[in-house]
């Protein structure tokens, strides 16, 4: 094992914690603002990558499509919260996850209708194709680091809002008080829906990203949606700064946990059967490490409210 | 009167007729019509509809229904089928375990079941029966070709495929008749999307060749990556990952891959030339191995009913065992255990004008049959 590997890996890890942050700071970010349980986040997600996929396929332009996805994903966020969601905030969990689980077929069997049930293609544009070298001799794929570069500024961004606009204001009083902040005459059922659009715009970008390097197709969001929310749990229900760092923690454990266990396990036994423990263990760790954190810190590494 | 008599004549000849051909045959398809992995389903639907629709064949009814790449749904559905429906035949199934969960059960109840694609091993050994028919290939099948073939240029290949059964069954098929240095064995989540652990690992093993099963989008999210990592080391795999329904969304980076499958379009017979033809018109795509697996199963059903009642069931499996039909994959036959005996092919992913598709550069075993039939005691 040399250090270019051990470096990839690194860097493998946190650009997939990059990319759950993008997803699990609007679902926190809906949390802690509405207290919503959001299941179709991950088909807004779904939705900005085959809306990347079509534009760019239509107009040739890869950037053109990211622009899309932004509008497409935030679009329908708005949409469903004035239509669906706007009607769940006083009701329980229960309802809420009944409901927006009833949003995910509803995408889904949607974009089935509209697209087909064959993949879309996306490829990355051109700029951003090929490797660069790294230091120890290793090579990286340019791709994924500039979506680490997009993770960095979307975080320092979020931090702008939140700390320094009027905006950002506002969805901390909401977090802290709703109904003050409606008695005090902010217009809540506005701010509601651009939170909404918002955390849809952040997920929709993360599926155009990440469509480029995966497969563009109905219930790519799922798989996602549970990463996220098990980022969430970590990280501290409706805290931004917790969801990146359960981001980062789930993406760096999970490559480094599949990447270590089946080598270290060799050591013990003949490399098949280590390859067939550790890869099961491996997908295991992330849950495990959950449970460990909840175990000392029952709401999550940082905990929006007390 | 001479006219009455005319007409009556006429009129028992066509209830003669009717009763001669209007036995009427129900067939339950169960596949996968919704979800990620619908477009293997929807090619199998619509080829065996397609059959169905040319062979002109007015007494067979279909009744079409979606697993969701569900076992339990899949479960359901069969015994809706065969006890409220009453069906007489079942297929249509595209994955392994919802094969697992259904087949047996099935068959138990003296349904015969006719297997478009899922070939798991131990449907065709020790748990064979007589009322399944694998018209597809036993899992193994591909994976044990790429392994033959492999032998020819590389000495040191890393392997990787998805921790569930039909991921160890290609692992196990590879292996079984690749010679060389394993370079790496590793095994995956299913359903992962994101393979740059597993890339990083192909860059430092100093493999000189990599093999992969990852059927459906993992298979598209690996290609896509391993083309933009930089490793430069030689791909290949089953034809699962290079098959018309997900080339065009791996896009030029399948291109020159080698992959083995026990059909192509390019297969030079009259009887695949028909259906390559038929389907693209029909359908205004290319079809897919599944695709023509499932002509054949159609085929092959149309065949026997044409020899044998299906009410009389030992006389209609004798009528399916024969597999008296114009297969598109050339020559076929059933084994003992009622799989296949056919050739395996290795294709290479090519250009032609704007569309990926296969092409035949090699045959890697002829009359192959699996490892699994001498377990059979049928």
């Amino acid at each position: 094992m040399s250090i270019a590997l051990l470096i990839e890996q690194l860097l493998n890890g946190l650009q997939l914690g990059v990319m759950l942050f993008l997803m699990a700071a609007g679902l926190t970010l809906i949390f802690g603002v509405m207290g919503l349980i959001n299941l179709a986040h991950g088909s807004l997600y779904m939705i900005g990558a085959f809306a990347c996929a079509a534009v760019a396929a239509a107009t040739g332009s890869f950037w053109i499509g990211l622009a899309a996805s932004l509008v497409a994903a935030a679009a329908a966020g708005a949409i469903i919260e004035v239509t669906v969601i706007r009607r769940l905030y006083d009701r329980d969990h229960l309802d809420q996850v009944l409901a927006t689980f009833a949003l995910i077929l509803i995408f889904s069997e949607g974009t089935r209708w509209l697209f087909g049930s064959f993949p879309l293609y996306l490829d990355i544009p051109s700029l951003l194709q090929g490797a660069v070298p790294l230091p120890g001799g290793g090579q990286y794929q340019l791709y994924r680091l500039a979506i680490i570069g997009v993770g960095v500024v979307v975080a320092l961004g979020l931090y702008l809002l939140i700390s320094r606009t009027r905006l950002g204001m506002r969805i901390r009083a909401g977090e802290s008080d709703r109904e003050m902040i409606a008695a005090l005459g902010v217009d809540i059922r506005t701010l509601y829906t651009v939170v909404f659009a918002l955390g849809a715009a952040l997920a929709g970008l993360a599926g155009a990203l990440v469509g480029a390097l995966q497969s563009v197709q109905v219930g790519m969001g799922e798989p996602a949606l549970i990463l996220a929310f098990v980022v969430i749990v970590i990280g501290g229900i409706g805290s931004i700064k917790g969801a990146l760092f359960g981001a980062i923690l789930v993406g760096v454990v999970d490559t480094m946990g599949r990447f270590l266990l089946p080598k270290a396990l060799a050591l013990m036994m003949p490399a098949a059967q280590a390859g067939l423990i550790g890869a099961a263990l491996a997908s295991m760790l992330i849950y495990i490490v959950m449970a460990l954190i909840l175990a000392f810190r029952p709401s999550g590494l940082f905990a929006a409210q007390s | 009167m001479k006219k009455i008599i005319a007409a009556g004549i006429f009129g028992l000849s066509l209830a003669a007729s009717s009763l001669a051909y209007a036995e009427p045959v129900k067939i339950g398809v169960i596949t996968t019509l919704s979800g990620g992995g619908a477009g293997l389903g929807v090619d199998m639907r619509d080829a065996f509809t397609l059959a169905m629709k040319q062979s002109g064949n007015k007494d067979v009814e279909l009744v079409v229904e979606d697993d969701a790449q569900k076992p339990e749904i899949a479960v359901q559905l069969a015994e809706k089928m065969i006890q409220s429906d009453k069906v007489d035949l079942l297929t249509g199934i595209i994955w392994s375990n919802l094969a697992m969960a259904v087949v047996p059960n099935a068959v138990a109840q003296d349904v015969i079941y006719l297997s478009p694609n899922a070939g798991p091993s131990a449907l065709a050994g020790a748990k064979c029966n007589k009322n399944y028919f694998n018209v597809a290939y036993q899992n193994d099948n591909f994976h044990e070709a790429m392994g033959q073939y492999a032998n020819k240029d590389y000495k040191k290949t890393f392997i990787l495929a998805p921790n569930y059964p039909a991921g160890k069954d290609s692992l196990t098929g590879f292996k079984r008749y690749y010679k060389g240095e394993l370079a790496g064995e590793v095994y995956t989540q299913v359903g992962q999307t994101d393979y740059a652990a597993e890339i990083a690992q192909i860059r430092d093993s100093g493999a000189d060749s990599v093999f992969f099963f990852l059927p459906g989008g993992m298979g598209i999210s690996f290609m896509k990556q391993y083309a933009q990592s930089g490793v430069n080391i030689p791909v290949m795999g089953p034809g699962f990952s290079f098959d018309q329904d997900i080339l065009p969304a791996v896009g030029d980076a399948a291109l020159g891959v080698k992959n083995s499958a026990s059909w192509s379009k390019d297969l030079d017979n009259e009887a695949n030339k028909a259906f390559v033809e038929a389907f693209q018109a029909e359908y205004k795509r290319l079809p897919s191995v599944y695709a023509a697996q499932s002509w054949d199963t159609a085929n092959l059903i149309l065949a026997a009913l044409s020899k044998a009642s299906v009410k009389d069931k030992d006389a209609f499996r004798a009528a399916l065992k024969a597999a008296d039909f114009k297969s598109v994959r050339g020559e076929f036959a059933f084994n003992t255990n009622n799989h296949p005996v056919q050739n395996i092919y290795v294709r290479e992913v090519v250009k032609e004008g704007d569309v990926l598709t296969n092409k035949i550069v090699a045959t890697a075993f002829e009359h192959h049959k699996d490892a699994y039939a001498e377990q059979c005691k049928m």
